[in-house]
């Protein structure tokens, strides 16, 4: 201490301070760019920068000088640090902004490298109705394409001459005295359904069927359909049509209902034919004078399929009591519903498996 | 059927309503619109003139007349005419300038022919009757000049085509449908069956029956001293036409109209040429018979025939016979009338590829008492018609049948509907059809008789359909009704005219369900990972051709050439069922191509049909009166085949697309591999992969795919002969699993992995193994020499190369270590790794690889 020395503490002189602090602040402000203002943080804030050299001569001073050097140093450093933190923001803010702009890129360009595929129409409105049905309780049945005769036909009862046992309508395997035939109806699955199942059964079976017309735009010698059974207690033709209107609901919309009209099929007795009501001009195309409607072609209502009360005949060859127990059943073409709920004109497109028929209906339908 | 409304309204009180309120209301009733035909509604100013004088017109190309007309007016019209035909005094149509013919054709005066024409004088054609256009068609002399022809000839008809279905064989006629609408609109019907025939005094000529479960009733009347010059009258002609029938001859109209207005088909024989007494019976083994259409049959002992003493005259219900045809000069007549059996005729017009309206009308039913009554009905009308004289006498053959009663609670029809209906209600339902009902359950009912297809019913059957309960009425249904044998027939019956439109609409609360099943479920999952994954879904026909075979290089002894054929296919190119999904793909493969899109993925999912060995070439078609016994259905399974469910994947062209970002990625076999790992994801099954040779794939690029030791499928690059057979791109490739398989080993419930928040140890190892060793094999070796703590290992490097040596190749991995409990050492899993390649290097002799 006796060796103290005034004249040797010259940087911390306000002068020399001050100096120090507006050199900072320039070059602070000269820095172009992050790079410049990390050199001039190392020179004027870093350890070796006059301000910090500075800061460690205070301890040279007298006590009573301490204080005050040290508040003018500090006041300094804090400029000077506010300053290299406003310039930071500010040039990031800068290099963020230029950054940006260089790496816009356009938008528009088309990505198209793993396309998506898509699901079959009549697959996908298959699993629609069955969908439908099993939120009503019911339990989706199957039966193999290639089908005994007995299950096809006589337990349906069809009877032996029947013209849709000919060969004229249904392929036959083998031979036409095998027993075995391509199902022409997935109604087989009712008769499997009722041997295999206990009672009540309410089942619902999709399917592919089969019968020997040539293809064109309205016939296919292969085509699905989608059958319904309920066999219960109690079940009446009222209970079908109820079945039905709720059906119809739920695939075409609120006040969508059916229609029935007297029909004969074998295997129901009373039959009838399913009309649903258009659900596009919901009947007011049938009225003269409305315009016309291209899905109903004006009748108001669209046929859609068969129905009846399971023929009492077909549940004594399933072995089940008809004076106990009662049924219903309705079916209808997957084909002929895509045609009228999408407008689709002609079955080929469904059958030749072109993918841009395929591709707009998506996994869903 | 065609039912002209104004022949409708002969026997039916119909209101003042258009043809589609008629056909709205039988619609409803369950005869069903087609379509409505209107005649002669636009046709105006036609009237009957008589032609005063012709003038020849000459230095035409065809004749030309000029013909003044009387046609009631205060001047005769001047009408030049192209028609030579008629002579001065015939009465004509004649249509005035001002008219209209059918088809909105408007006539004008007009100059032609260098003559003025004030109006048209009309052919039959002309005025929508028929097709007749060979002159002029003359009116009977006396028709009033200046007559309104509409109202004269009755231009103006429609004529409303309904749908009739197999089972109401008696609504192919006007008489049937006259009944359901009179019932409909609730009017009086007038019955034209309902005739009172004279007391047959001597049989005609002599018949019988020889087969009575041919023909139940057989009838002949005779006429003599017909006039074979006369015609058919015009209604009679326009009737026919309108009802869609071709006018012949006389004889032949008769029987024509009778048959639509009755239901009950005639024939008319040529007396001159019957010889003896006529037979109903089969034919016997080597008969033949030429019929009307010139075409000699060979005939079945299955047919049913009409025979005289010469041998086969009619194919019977079917078909007269050309030889005793009545003919333009044929004066005496014999009309035969007679019930035949249903199913017979049907069998019987099928064989013989034979549809008549006689026929359509025999195979649905027709009215068994009405041969008396339409046999009389005919030979009054040849007798008014053509001045014949009718033969006092009747043949009349029939065999024993009782009519079918059934009996039922009042109530029955309710239940069936689910509505209740008055007793009185039914009743008067059942009795406007035409069915007897008499109170209480007729003990002496047999039920059962005969259901509109000819099967007879009794017994045992008819014991279990029969209904019970309070309040029995007994139903003798008409003759006209052999549809009606069930207590639901009758439910049905009381329904329909109540209306199926009064029918409450209630939903049935079902049991709950269990939804679907797995199965169900992993097919959808499958069906949309695939279309997820890029594939379009398709649906092809399960019919191949034993050339495909050939095309897919399966060897002589492959098990997919067994398949079931068609005994008649739609294509004899392709007879049999398919025994693998590829050809149907590959062709769908082809056509997307064909039309412009090389880039093709498609899946496919259905069964294929794989006979079972030793399996019985035939099901046995069962009865129907009971439950079959568990062995009788499993002699139906035994000859069917296997089934099982298949899904497929072809693809060609670029999996991933070449665009602006740069090159694509052509399908490859990994992209098949990569379709079946997806299917077999959603199995939540492992596939293990092992390099095979099995057609159709390219042999050293052929995965066979394994769940355990069970094989269920094959992906891959296809054989290049395969490729070129089917015209596909280059190294189209292709995956085809058995789904049925996936399912029967798919594993329950996920598992919960424990999920370990410790720290991974990575550890790299590069191996080299001789080239034909497969991937497959090291990373097995790896994994199970690693043990527990190995979490994930994964290929990242395959060379080869100078380095690895010749032969040799070097398979880089990143095993990723894990404890659940702990932090891995160091050491421990530098102590997995060294197990997992020391157990590497002792099952595949892979050596790590230095530097």
């Amino acid at each position: 201490m006796s060796d103290y020395d005034p004249v040797e503490v010259t940087p911390l002189h306000a002068d020399e301070v001050s100096r120090m602090e507006a050199d900072a602040i320039a070059a602070i402000k000269a820095a172009g760019d992050l790079d410049a203002l990390k050199q001039a943080r190392l020179a004027h804030a870093g350890d070796r920068s006059p301000i910090a050299l500075a800061n460690r001569e205070i301890g040279a001073l007298p006590p009573a000088a301490r204080a005050e050097a040290g508040k003018r140093v500090g006041a300094a450093r804090k400029a000077i640090n506010e300053a290299l933190a406003a310039r930071q923001a500010e040039l990031e803010a800068e290099r963020d902004a230029r950054v940006l702009v260089e790496e816009t890129v356009d938008v528009t360009l088309p990505w198209d490298r793993r396309p998506r595929g898509a699901r079959h129409p009549l697959t996908t409105l298959q699993e629609r109705i069955a969908d439908a049905f099993v939120a009503m309780g019911y339990e989706v049945a199957e039966g193999p394409d290639l089908e005994g005769e007995w299950f096809n036909f006589d337990a349906l009862n069809i009877a032996k001459d029947h013209p849709a046992r000919s060969e004229h309508d249904t392929f036959f395997v083998g031979s036409t005295e095998s027993g075995m035939v391509l199902r022409t109806q997935t109604s087989p699955v009712q008769v499997r359904a009722l041997l295999q199942r206990e009672l009540p059964v309410y089942v619902i079976s999709p399917g592919k069927t089969f019968r020997t017309d040539e293809l064109d735009a309205t016939h296919t010698p292969v085509f699905h359909q989608t059958e319904g059974l309920a066999v219960d207690e109690g079940l009446t033709m009222a209970h079908l049509k109820g079945t039905l209107d709720r059906f119809a609901e739920v695939m075409f919309g609120k006040g969508i209902t059916t229609r029935f009209r007297p029909n004969y099929f074998p295997f129901t007795e009373p039959s009838a034919e399913m009309d649903l009501k258009c659900f596009v001009c919901r009947g007011a195309s049938a009225v003269p004078g409305n315009p016309p409607c291209r899905t109903c072609k004006s009748e108001g209502w669209i046929e859609w399929g068969g129905c009846g009360m399971v023929n009492p005949r077909v549940l004594i060859a399933c072995g089940i009591d008809p004076s106990r127990y009662s049924g219903f059943a309705f079916g209808m073409g997957i084909e002929r519903t895509l045609m009228f709920r999408h407008n689709a004109e002609d079955m080929r497109d469904m059958v030749e498996g072109d993918v841009r028929f395929t591709l707009p209906f998506g996994m869903e339908i | 059927m065609k039912v002209p409304l104004s022949w409708l309204r002969e026997y039916a009180d119909l209101p003042a309503v258009t043809a589609h309120e008629v056909a709205d209301k039988l619609t409803a009733a369950g005869l069903k619109l087609e379509s409505i035909t209107s005649y002669g509604h636009d046709v105006k100013n036609v009237v009957v003139g008589e032609v005063l004088e012709i003038e020849e017109l000459t230095g035409f190309k065809k004749p030309i007349r000029h013909c003044k007309v009387e046609t009631g007016e205060a001047e005769p019209r001047m009408i030049v005419c192209g028609a030579t035909n008629f002579a001065v005094g015939d009465r004509v149509p004649v249509v005035l300038p001002g008219g209209v013919l059918p088809g909105g054709f408007a006539v004008g005066a007009r100059k032609t022919y260098g003559r003025m024409s004030e109006g048209m004088i009309c052919s039959e054609r002309e005025l929508g009757l028929g097709d007749d256009h060979n002159g002029i068609m003359v009116l009977p002399a006396g028709t009033p000049i200046g007559t309104d022809v509409v109202e004269l000839l009755q231009l103006r008809e429609d004529v409303i085509e309904l749908e009739i279905t197999p089972d109401i064989g008696y609504a192919l006629s006007i008489r049937g449908v006259a009944r359901e609408a009179a019932t409909a609109f609730g009017v009086a019907f007038r019955d034209p069956a309902d005739v009172e025939l004279p007391a047959a005094t001597e049989p005609a000529w002599p018949a019988s029956i020889g087969d009575p479960a041919a023909c139940d009733r057989f009838v002949l009347r005779e006429v003599t001293g017909f006039d074979p010059a006369v015609e058919t009258p015009l209604w009679m002609r326009v009737r026919l036409m309108r009802a869609g029938m071709r006018p012949v001859s006389p004889a032949v109209d008769v029987t024509n109209y009778l048959m639509l207005e009755l239901g009950q088909p005639l024939h008319a024989f040529d007396r001159e040429r019957l010889t003896g007494e006529i037979v109903v019976r089969r034919a016997a083994a080597g008969e033949r018979l030429e019929t009307l259409d010139h075409v000699v049959r060979e005939l079945d002992p299955d047919d049913i025939l009409i025979t005289d003493q010469s041998g086969p005259i009619s194919l019977a219900g079917t078909m007269g016979g050309l030889e005793t045809e009545i003919s333009g000069s044929s004066t005496d007549i014999v009309i035969e009338a007679a019930h035949f059996s249903a199913t017979g005729i049907s069998r019987e017009s099928r064989r013989h590829g034979l549809v008549s309206e006689a026929s359509k009308r025999f195979e649905r039913g027709v009215d068994r008492e009405l041969p008396l009554v339409a046999s009389y009905k005919a030979v009054r009308m040849l007798a008014e018609l053509g001045g014949a004289t009718v033969h006092p006498g009747v043949t009349h053959a029939e065999a024993e049948v009782s009519p079918a009663r059934i009996a039922i609670p009042a109530g029955y029809p309710g239940v069936v509907a689910g509505v209740p209906y008055p007793k009185e209600t039914v009743v008067a339902r059942l009795e406007q059809i035409g069915c007897v009902v008499t109170d209480g359950a007729d003990p002496a009912v047999r039920q059962g008789g005969v259901d509109p297809t000819g099967v007879v019913t009794g017994g045992a059957l008819a014991a279990k359909l029969a209904v019970t309960g309070d309040d029995m009425i007994t139903v003798t249904p008409p003759s006209w009704r052999p549809d009606l044998t069930d207590p639901n027939d009758l439910a049905e019956e009381v329904i329909r005219l109540e209306g199926y439109e009064s029918l409450p609409s209630v939903l049935p609360s079902a049991p709950a369900g269990a939804g679907l099943t797995e199965g169900q479920r992993l097919r959808r999952r499958v069906g949309r990972a695939l279309a997820e994954g890029g594939y379009v879904e398709v649906l092809s026909y399960p019919f191949i051709s034993p050339a495909d075979f050939d095309r897919l290089l399966l060897p002589a002894e492959d098990a997919r050439r067994v398949a079931m054929r068609l005994a008649n296919p739609l294509s004899e190119d392709e007879p049999l069922m398919r025994t693998t999904l590829l050809p149907g793909l590959l062709r769908t493969l082809v056509r997307n191509v064909g039309r412009g899109f090389s880039d093709v993925a498609l899946f496919e999912m259905g069964p294929v049909y794989r006979p079972r060995e030793g399996a019985p070439v035939v099901a046995p078609v069962l009865g129907v009166e009971r439950r079959p016994t568990a062995e009788e259905l499993a002699s139906i399974e035994a000859a069917l085949p296997d089934q099982p469910l298949r899904v497929a994947a072809v693809l060609a062209g670029e999996f991933e697309r070449s665009g602006w970002w740069g090159a694509g990625r052509a399908a490859s076999w990994a992209d098949a591999v990569q379709a079946a790992r997806l299917v077999a994801g959603e199995s939540r099954v492992e596939l293990s992969v092992s390099a095979d040779q099995h057609e159709p794939w390219h042999p050293g690029r052929c995965a066979a795919l394994y769940v355990g030791d069970t094989l269920v499928g094959h992906a891959g690059e296809l054989h290049p002969r395969v490729i070129e057979a089917y015209g596909l791109p280059p190294r189209t490739v292709a995956m085809e699993l058995e789904l049925s398989r996936l399912e029967a080993v798919m594993p329950g419930p996920v598992e919960t992995p424990a999920v370990s928040a410790y720290p991974v140890a990575t550890q790299d190892v590069a191996l080299v193994v001789p080239d034909f060793t497969p991937v497959a094999d090291v990373e097995a070796a790896l994994r199970d020499g690693a043990g527990e703590l190995l979490e994930s290992i994964r290929l990242f490097d395959v060379y080869t190369g100078e380095q690895v040596g010749e032969g040799n190749k070097s398979l880089a991995y990143t095993m990723r270590f894990r404890a659940g409990d702990r932090t891995l050492t160091v050491e421990e899993t530098t102590a997995a790794r060294d197990a997992a390649v020391a157990l590497a290097a002792d099952r595949v002799g892979a050596q790590l690889r230095s530097g």
